[in-house]
């Protein structure tokens, strides 16, 4: 696994650091673009995609040869990250619902 | 058919769902559909990984996932907007343990397998690191937030240098777990980091709060893309960078509210929470003017702009809902209102946008700093509620005050200039307002919910 080489030449951490730092630029300039009024929001949605983690806490309880100790850790982190998934989402929508423009 | 490729390919589909998501928060217009953008990123993750040939087992992950979503759901619906920042202080730990708990259970695993890289075990060993800073820092902030410990805060003599020791025990296990592997040096990694997530918030007063929820935000985002090295999974990285920056950027935007280097929040040791009146405070008692609600609603009624500057008292009497109230007289007796918001009002960034949105108000009356500090010298009434350092002019002309160049709301320059107060308690950083002794200034003592009811009361039976 480790030996693998990708189409480019690079090593697979090699890539991803590419990512990450690229990643980076994105996020400085979609958030300097995020209206100040929206900024608590941003918290809580920003919250809810952290918990994109869920994947690794996926891996680590769905393997194959994963022993008991080791389900019952993925067990827990899908949980943790799922309260942070659905609370963060539903937690900005409501939020979100709340801001209106005058009815008039 | 299903193979790595078309993973990729749907994790790529999802890190564009999640930054489209983040762009629509750009105005309050394309906010929700924003948000249902990162809602379907989210699913798509979830769902490829969920049928990808690495995971086996169903069923716990599937309780899992509705165990969290009963949880999760419940909670968002119930909390009160008051009490956001310790709401999100909590999901911040979560994910820190979530960061350490996928750690541990991924280094077991492949252990067992015998395979694992030197990257990759430094890649392990830094995201339980950042995992446990997470964690154990935002529990502590939830503590504080929450009124569970105080706010006050706590230093010792040789904090700094504790903290530093920590830094360097904890560098020195990732070089040896880097070297040699094992789950012993994780473990003693993840147990410094535990400790000095909870030393580096415990100094943080009260006042500096909103850099606290914004650098926690920041630290959840940096576990997520380690754990994303460590996977080799890109959605992760990428997305752990774009909470990472939008944490970082909220933490300078704050500091610079504050005109306060980032170096000494961290450092600590500023703005308690309930500093009892210093001298200073009670003999400005003898100093201020102090009005009715009646003349307060007088001059209203007289006046053809009204700017409204709520802080945090506000959100703690309640007192949005009146202030409801009175725009929607205002408006009627087309009495020109806005609120202006300074960046730091509240305990997190954007606060009080949201108690103010909560409270049905209309954001197109509510404005930041910049754009209504140049309203203040038109303005017939500027009526504080609940906001106290954010005002004062001492930012401005006294060198010696600490808040000395923090950006303020323009307030003094107002024709008149009402502060509902309960007492001449001074604010957060225990700093005496000069507002209060202006000529055009008069205080409005009491509580700041009943003090705007009994003002909407005045101006209906008029």
């Amino acid at each position: 696994m480790t030996e693998t080489i990708t189409a480019a030449g690079m090593s697979p951490a090699i890539v991803a650091l590419f990512i990450f730092v690229l990643a980076c630029f994105i996020g400085y300039f979609v958030i300097w673009g995020v209206t100040p009024s929206l900024h608590t929001p941003l918290i809580s949605l920003t919250n809810a995609i952290s918990g994109i983690i869920i994947v690794g806490a996926i891996l680590v309880a769905g393997s194959a040869n994963a022993t008991g100790l080791e389900q019952g850790i993925g067990f827990i982190a899908v949980t943790l990250a799922s309260i942070n998934i659905f609370g963060g989402f539903a937690v900005t929508q409501r939020m979100l619902s709340m801001f209106k423009k005058k009815d008039k | 058919m299903f193979n790595i490729d078309t993973l990729a390919i749907f994790y790529l589909i999802s890190a564009s769902l999640f930054i489209l998501g983040l762009k629509g928060l750009t105005h309050p217009s394309t906010a929700r559909r924003g948000n249902y953008f990162a809602m379907i990123g989210m699913v798509i993750a979830i769902a490829a990984t969920l049928v990808s040939p690495a995971v086996q087992n169903y069923s716990l992950i599937i309780a899992g996932l509705a165990l969290g979503a009963v949880i999760g759901i419940v909670i968002a619906m119930k909390i009160d907007m008051k009490a956001m920042p310790q709401l999100v202080a909590a999901f911040h730990s979560l994910v820190g343990l979530t960061a350490v708990l996928v750690a541990i259970g991924t280094y077991t695993e492949h252990a067992a397998a015998g395979h694992i890289g030197g990257i990759t075990l430094v890649e392990l060993g830094v995201g339980a690191f950042i995992g446990a800073v997470t964690f154990t820092g935002s529990l502590i902030a939830f503590g504080k937030l929450q009124g569970i410990m105080s706010g006050n805060p706590i230093v010792f003599k040789g904090q700094h240098m504790l903290n530093l020791a920590l830094g360097i025990a904890s560098l020195l296990l990732v070089i040896q777990f880097y070297q040699q592997g094992g789950l012993m040096p994780l473990l003693l990694i993840t147990a410094i980091a535990l400790a000095l997530g909870f030393l580096l918030i415990i100094p943080i007063g009260g006042a500096d709060m909103p850099v606290v929820v914004s650098m926690l935000n920041s630290y959840s985002g940096w576990a997520a893309a380690a754990t994303g090295f460590t996977l080799g999974n890109h959605a992760l990285i990428v997305t752990g960078a774009l909470v990472g920056f939008s944490g970082a950027i909220l933490s300078f935007i704050m500091c610079r509210a504050m005109n306060r280097s980032f170096i000494s929040v961290i450092l600590g040791g500023f703005g308690g929470e309930d500093d009892e009146g210093s001298e200073a405070a009670q003999a400005a008692n003898q100093g201020v003017k102090s009005a009715a609600v009646e003349d307060l609603a007088f001059m209203i009624e007289n006046a053809s702009k009204v700017i409204v500057i709520p802080g945090y008292g506000m959100a703690v009497a309640q007192a949005q809902h009146a202030l409801k109230e009175l725009t929607e007289i205002l408006d009627e007796k087309e009495i020109e209102i806005k609120f202006a918001i300074h960046p730091v009002a509240g305990r997190m960034p954007g606060h009080m946008n949201v108690l103010l949105a909560e409270a049905d108000i209309p954001y197109d009356h509510v404005a930041e700093m910049e754009d209504i500090n140049p309203e203040f010298a038109t303005a017939d009434v500027a009526l504080v509620v609940g906001a106290n350092d954010v005002t004062n002019p001492a930012a401005k002309t006294d060198k010696s005050s600490p808040i000395y160049g923090m950006p303020i709301l323009d307030v003094e320059k107002a024709r008149y200039v009402f502060v509902i107060k309960r007492s001449m308690r001074p604010g957060y950083s225990g700093i005496d307002n000069l507002l209060y002794y202006r000529d055009n200034c008069s205080m409005v003592f009491g509580d700041a919910k009943e003090v705007c009811e009994s003002l909407t009361n005045e101006l209906k039976n008029s």
